[in-house]
């Protein structure tokens, strides 16, 4: 059982993709198109998310031509390059299933307000986290070496949080 | 012919390069050890073999014991044999090990198949069943089994309820999609025969040259 979980692991994304159901959302996907590879984005309403785990799933949802269009993407997918929030959902459901009934105006989710600097505040701890994370990471992956190589890799994390200081 | 013992882990699934996702099967193949050689003139035919899997002493008789001592061999809990052509490749204590098969190759794979008990027409043979409703009885009985003064008997082989599963059964021309040499590892892309944790012999693809 653990060997399928560790296979599994190793699938995942290293960087998980944030967003949450009701977002509007552009998805870029690679498109293999005679033997060339390109990017094509898929604008819409993210109306569910299900699974876990590698298996897990979520379907975004828009009107094209008048017409509606579902698709699912498996969130573990080489093939989706990045997802980016166009505008964050008011939404107080977790399957907006009920937005296929509806029409026109009437299928539109209400825009949550957000605060842009608290945002942008967010995503920079964030990333100092996933940074730091990684550093952690290649440590684990060098134990096998002697306590030498750690050292140096400690240094260099400390050096790095210095330069973080100044420039703060 | 490219052969190996191994254990059914589990299914899982796999994103391949192109991004489509694949069920595949886990299998814990080898490491496997030749622990007799059998030769034309010898035995009447040329064959290894091969055994896998560790077993605890008291669990073993005394004939099996001797057959792995006689060759100071490690005792196995599985042994099976399989046909080669030149049996001057194989030595007795020979590994076998995943790294055998490459991806892309396709094999054959044996197993017994999960034991469902006594199962009826519909599970069984794929029976349509009767009206579940509008005053129906006739749910999931098997209805007619053949006609009446001609022949006035029950053909041989009629489809009917009985016990299902637990059979050896193989599966051709399944592709191997993952090799993992380190952890002993075999992906197939789709089902394998058995339930987890049990036997399945593994062989190239009869029907696939190459």
């Amino acid at each position: 059982m653990r060997r399928i979980e560790i296979f599994e692991r190793s699938q995942i994304r290293k960087k998980p993709l944030k967003f949450s159901i009701g977002d509007t959302v552009k998805i870029y996907v690679k498109v293999q198109e005679g033997g060339r590879e390109r990017t094509q984005v898929f604008q819409g309403v993210v109306i569910k998310k299900q699974g876990s785990g590698i298996r897990e799933t979520f379907t975004v949802r828009k009107i094209s031509f008048g017409v509606g269009v579902e698709r699912t993407f498996p969130i573990h997918s080489s093939k989706i390059e990045k997802v980016e929030i166009v505008t964050h959902g008011d939404v107080r459901r977790a399957k907006l299933y009920y937005l296929r009934e509806k029409v026109g105006k009437r299928a539109r989710v209400k825009v949550k307000r957000v605060d842009r600097s608290k945002l942008e505040a967010e995503a920079k701890a964030e990333e100092e986290e996933s940074l730091a994370v990684e550093a952690e990471e290649s440590k684990i992956e060098e134990p096998i070496e002697e306590a030498v190589s750690e050292e140096s890799v400690s240094a260099s994390d400390e050096s790095s949080e210095s330069a973080e200081e100044k420039q703060a | 012919m490219k052969s190996i013992l191994g254990k059914k882990i589990a299914m899982t699934q796999m994103f391949m390069e192109d991004g489509r996702v694949i069920p595949v099967t886990v299998v814990e193949a080898g490491p496997c050890v030749v622990t007799q050689i059998k030769t034309v003139e010898k035995d009447g035919y040329s064959a290894i073999q091969v055994g896998f899997g560790d077993i605890k002493e008291r669990r073993t008789n005394k004939p099996l014991r001797g057959h792995f001592a006689s060759n100071k061999l490690q005792l196995k809990k599985y042994l099976r044999e399989f046909k080669v052509e030149d049996v001057s490749l194989y030595k007795v204590g020979q590994e076998v090990k995943t790294d055998i098969f490459n991806v892309g190759d396709k094999v054959d794979v044996s197993g017994v198949t999960i034991g469902k008990g006594f199962a009826g027409g519909i599970k069984r043979w794929g029976f349509s069943g009767g009206p579940a409703s509008h005053g129906s009885h006739s749910h999931r009985i098997p209805g007619s089994i053949g006609a009446s003064a001609t022949p006035s008997r029950v053909y041989k082989g009629k489809k009917m309820p009985g016990h299902l599963g637990s059979v050896r059964r193989t599966i051709q021309n399944l592709e191997v999609v993952k090799v993992d040499v380190q952890n002993n590892l075999l992906f197939f892309k789709g089902n394998v025969p058995s339930a987890k944790g049990n036997l399945v012999v593994i062989k190239g693809a009869v029907k696939c040259k190459a």
